[in-house]
């Protein structure tokens, strides 16, 4: 495989596998553990492959072409840091695979935690191998979604779902204001594509939005990566399955803040604003981070606030403003990802084992679990920075950083202060992290009688501690040419010369070292009983981030909204209905007042015949208005007497197509209507004495009413005496035949030209259908809740009276000679229904009318026969003919990428038939077929639904379930 | 001609906005389908009104001017499908309303079942 098509390879396995997980969830938890583990290493291999050429300092780039007008391409581009954080992801990713397939327990739904952890592998290989700003935001907005996801795996829990909610919105937040940084900064550049904005740096600092942009950004990755303020969701986000902590919480998914830290340091970096920000955030952050954790009784929290330190400490070395900082902050981020994740799952481990992580209640492990609590003591080593392991070299690097760091005596003098106190700290809690679980006294009281784990779970911890040995004891060898291409890459030609010995000789960072080892141990020895009596950290919490954040939670998603909706006039449709008319009315005569038309009448062109349909069409229509509240049958008809009348004007205006489908949408809409009106209850005329209030609000709704019409018909004049400019319409005429092949031009734009917005038309109309089934179905009213009709009853007593007759005798012959009549009518109607679908492309017809006709037929016959005899007959499967019809639309379109041509692009040529002639062949008849199949399902979908509500049930089981399926 | 269709659909329009304010459902689901019969006549007449033009091509186009405008009649054309879908969707809505306030009314909130 050519190098520069590995990394979409290397993308696409991980989301390809996830999917793969979930597809087989069925099939036990082994294979799904192995297919991580399996698709982690490829992955890792994969990245190994590329060796040679990122090693020689090559930037690999793969475009994948998208949205090129918009400057949005999927470009990969893989240099050595990205190649860095590859063999990171994918090489954890495969230990965590490891773990978890030992860890979890088989109970629980294994392929959505595999499936999650592989899509969240793929997420972060997105972010790291971004070659374009934006889509380096969609990844990264996705690995919030999916650390969302994990953290909430056990969703039964509350802690964890106010974890996962909190992780969720304040690193999703984050990166919506990150998002926003990299549209500021690709305006900026002039481009999204990460090459040129790297560029482009000394733009980006001289431009005026410089500022902006660089708190957005720095918003982003400070969420991402648990900085302070927003520290506060990682030790929430704790309840996460360990494995998920392991891979998400320490590795990886927090490192991506300072990941992008790194990658903009060349961008945005070396100027006072990012010194201080960046600077200041992560000192506070790192002594926060520290001085916590020391006083938290739970391991992974111990763990978490260990965490939160040393992203601090990693932002800071970004801070200061160095290239050397900068190396050693990459340095760091992979040091902290071994020990870090191997200490989690050696938490996990005692977590299996012995049943609690709470540092009061462990103790003396080591006895019992020897394998783990050594492995356990060389990773807290390496997190107390003790020399020979990999945290003390990179810790050496920061402290001489902070020793060169020239910002100012009084800073330097504290940042050095804080560094050595943070450092002291952090020895603190890894001696009461390690001392605490494995060493002294092992209680009798553990929830579980503890022993080794077993030797796979063992292993991802022992591969990790031996890492940190290595890199410790070898690290020009072990990590050596990796680190320098890593840091070649961000850093290009300024990369300086520095020494990964583990001896540097007799320096201050060295003194510096000892110092806060001895000060460590001390602290640990006088306050070791104190840390285990109090329950959180004495000063800092009372700041808790947590209560902030929910406390403002409370005010914005709860308070202002309900203080809004409280301002809101009313609740009533009718009021609202009311102020939706009224403001329309006045939008409508400012604009008029402002923009005067041509309103004066045209006499001549009165057409007396035409007025005259119009005079039954208005009474029609007012008729329909005045009686709908008593009279609902009449409305019906006289409404359905108005859309005649318009269907009329259509023919009298040469639109035989809009004719057609309004006269038969009026047909299905009139029953349909018929159908819903026996649930109405019953409405008399003068039953109901009418205040004074109504009657104001009737005259009101009367001149309210008066004044849209008039607004509405002068509108309507003088639109139609305004010259028409040259639209479209030219074009569409123009070109239906020879591009589209038909005569019809309306039904050449609605399945050729305009096919796209067609096949959304038709989604909705299947969404209708599906929405009015299901509404039918669940909320249907209660057949009790409406009496049966007086002539049925009538008949009831009538047949109960008469003895030897059987139960709805009088309906054996109901409606016998239309119903024949429709029987025999029906497969012509249907015939008829066909032959406008084959003709419409060249004469009025099409899927749309073809389709209601189709279904015209068929409630003919439900309307002449009855539910059951049809249904005895004939099998109706609505909801395949939705599902054909869509898919063949869908379909259709597809077929023309096929040709290199985009969606929905048609093709057409006329074919010879013997007996039929030249019959036109287009691909946008088999769109129209779609379009056909959908409207009959959806049309006879809906009326059956209404239909079943009233099928009659039999009597002889009058507590049957409400209303039946036939 | 265009002053009887103005004021038909002003009369439609009129009609439908009044029956839209009603607190029965039946009046409303009524008053919208006469509004959408106003506005798919007033989509359609946008393009000026033709009688007797051609609405099929010949089989020589010739003048494209003897032609009726097609695109407002296929933006109504699916004005007309959608809106019948969307009455078949309120209906069901009334229904459902019915079913679980036990009257009609917008609000469900009546004294009269």
């Amino acid at each position: 495989m050519p190098d520069n098509l590995i990394p979409g390879a290397i993308l696409c396995l991980p989301f390809a596998a996830a999917v793969l997980t979930w597809l087989m969830r069925e099939r036990g938890h082994n294979r799904a553990a192995w297919l991580m583990t399996a698709t982690a290493l490829l992955g890792l291999a994969l990245s190994l492959w590329l060796a040679p050429a990122i090693l020689a300092g090559a930037v690999l780039r793969q475009t994948i072409p998208w949205a090129g007008s918009l400057g949005l391409d999927l470009v990969l581009r893989v240099d050595g840091f990205s190649w860095l954080m590859m063999l990171l992801v994918c090489g954890i990713g495969a230990l965590v695979g490891v773990y978890a397939r030992y860890y979890m327990s088989p109970d629980d739904p294994l392929a959505r935690f595999f499936a999650l952890l592989l899509a969240f592998m793929g997420s972060m290989l997105g972010i790291v191998m971004s070659g374009n700003v934006i889509q380096l935001v969609f990844f990264w907005e996705l690995t919030s979604l999916f650390s969302f996801l994990l953290i909430g795996y056990w969703h039964n829990g509350a802690s964890a779902r106010d974890g996962a909610r909190m992780a969720l919105i304040v690193t999703s937040g984050g990166g919506f204001c990150l998002l926003a940084g990299m549209l500021l900064l690709g305006h900026i550049a002039g481009s999204y594509e990460l090459d040129a904005i790297l560029a482009a740096g000394d733009a980006v600092r001289a431009h005026p939005w410089y500022t902006p942009t660089l708190l957005l950004v720095l918003l982003g990755a400070f969420t991402k990566s648990a900085q302070f303020p927003f520290h506060f969701w990682l030790p929430q986000a704790m309840s996460a399955p360990t494995p998920a902590s392991a891979y998400l919480h320490s590795a990886t998914m927090v490192k991506a803040g300072v990941f992008l830290l790194v990658r903009f340091w060349p961008v945005l970096g070396g100027t006072a604003e990012w010194s201080w920000i960046v600077g200041g955030v992560g000192l506070v952050t790192l002594i926060l981070g520290a001085y916590a954790a020391m006083f938290e009784q739970d391991m992974k929290g111990v763990l978490a606030y260990s965490t939160i330190s040393h992203l601090g400490l990693i932002t800071m070395l970004v801070g200061l403003g160095s290239a050397l900082g900068v190396v050693a902050a990459i340095f760091h981020i992979v040091n902290h990802a071994t020990f870090k994740s191997s200490l989690f799952m050696a938490a996990g481990a005692v977590d299996h084992e012995a049943g609690t992580r709470d540092l009061r209640k462990l103790g003396g492990l080591y006895r019992v679990m020897p394998v783990t609590a050594t492995l356990a003591l060389v990773a807290g080593a390496a997190m107390a920075g003790v020399p020979l392991l990999n945290g003390f070299l990179s810790k050496e690097m920061f402290f001489a950083e902070t020793l060169a760091a020239r910002q100012g005596p009084l800073l330097d003098a504290i940042s050095v202060v804080i560094a050595v106190a943070a450092s002291a700290f952090g020895v603190t809690y890894s001696i009461r992290f390690v001392r605490g679980v494995f060493f002294g006294r092992m209680p009798a009281d553990l929830p579980r009688e503890p022993h080794e784990p077993p030797l796979w779970m063992r292993f991802p911890i022992g591969f990790l501690a031996l890492a940190c040995l290595l890199v410790g004891v070898l690290p020009g060898r072990v990590i050596g040419p990796t680190l320098r291409a890593a840091a070649g890459a961000v850093l290009g030609a300024d990369t300086p010369a520095y020494s990964l010995a583990v001896w540097h000789g007799l320096t201050t960072p060295l003194l510096m070292s000892v110092f806060a080892f001895v000060a460590g141990c001390l602290l640990f020895a006088s306050l070791r009983r104190r840390f285990d009596a109090i329950e959180t950290a004495p000063l800092t919490s009372r700041f808790s981030g947590r209560r902030l954040f929910e406390r403002a939670l409370a005010v914005f998603a709860a308070d202002w909204p309900q203080r809004i909706e409280r301002l809101y006039p009313s609740r009533r449709l009718q009021s609202q209905l009311l102020w939706i008319v009224l403001l329309a009315l006045l939008a409508g005569g400012l604009a008029a007042t402002t923009a005067p038309l041509d309103f004066r009448p045209h006499w001549p062109s009165v057409d007396p015949a035409f007025a005259l349909l119009w005079l039954l069409g208005a009474a029609c229509a007012i008729g329909a208005a005045s009686q709908a509240k008593f009279h609902r049958l009449a409305a019906l008809v006289l409404s359905g007497g108005a859309g005649l009348v318009s269907c009329a004007s259509f023919v009298w205006l040469s639109a035989p197509d809009l004719a057609a489908t309004q006269l038969l949408v009026e047909v299905v809409t009139t029953i349909l209507i018929l159908l819903g009106l026996r649930w109405l209850p019953k409405r008399i005329a003068g039953y109901a004495p009418e205040g004074w209030r109504q009657r104001f609000r009737r005259r009101r709704d009367i001149v309210i009413a008066m004044a849209v019409g008039v607004g509405v018909a002068s509108l309507a004049y003088a639109a139609m005496m305004h010259p028409v400019a040259d639209s479209i319409s030219r074009f569409f005429l123009e070109r239906a035949y020879a591009e589209g092949g038909g005569h019809n031009v309306v039904n050449v734009i609605l399945v050729d030209f305009r096919g796209f917005d067609t096949l959304g038309e038709i989604s909705v109309l299947a969404i209708v259908a599906l929405t009015v089934f299901a509404l039918l179905r669940r909320f249907r009213p209660a057949a009790e809740s409406i009496s049966a009709p007086e002539q049925q009853r009538q008949q009831t007593v009538l047949e109960n009276g008469a003895p030897g007759r059987a139960a709805d005798h009088s309906l054996t012959d109901y409606l016998m000679i239309p119903g024949l009549i429709i029987q025999l009518m029906a497969p012509v109607i249907v015939l008829f229904g066909l032959h406008l679908f084959l003709r419409g492309h060249d004469l009025p017809g099409g899927g749309f009318v073809a389709g209601i006709t189709v279904a015209v037929a068929l409630i003919l016959l439900y309307m002449a026969r009855g539910a059951r005899w049809v249904e005895s007959r004939l099998r109706v499967l609505p909801l395949r003919w939705i599902g054909a019809g869509l898919l063949l639309a869908v379909l259709t379109g597809l077929g023309s990428l096929a040709f290199g041509r985009p969606f929905l692009t048609s093709h057409f040529q006329y074919l010879e038939l013997p007996l039929f002639g030249d019959v036109p062949l287009a691909t946008a008849l088999l769109f129209d077929l779609g379009v056909f199949a959908t409207v009959v399902g959806a049309t006879i979908l809906m009326l059956i639904a209404l239909a079943h509500q009233s099928l009659r049930r039999p009597r002889q089981a009058p507590t049957a379930e409400t209303g039946g399926q036939g | 001609m265009e002053l009887v269709l103005a004021a038909a659909i002003g009369i439609l329009a009129a009609s439908g906005v009044w029956l839209l304010l009603r607190p029965r459902t039946f009046q409303v689901i009524i008053g919208l389908t006469l509004i959408s019969y106003a506005v798919n006549l007033f989509i359609f007449s946008i393009g000026g009104l033709r009688t007797g033009a051609d609405p099929v091509l010949h089989e020589v186009a010739g003048d494209v001017a003897q032609y009726t405008d097609p695109l407002p009649q296929a933006l109504v054309l699916t004005a007309i499908v959608i809106g019948f879908a969307t009455t078949a969707l309120f209906l069901v809505v009334l229904l459902t309303s019915r079913g679980l306030t036990g009257n009609d009314h917008v609000d469900g909130e009546d004294g009269t079942p």
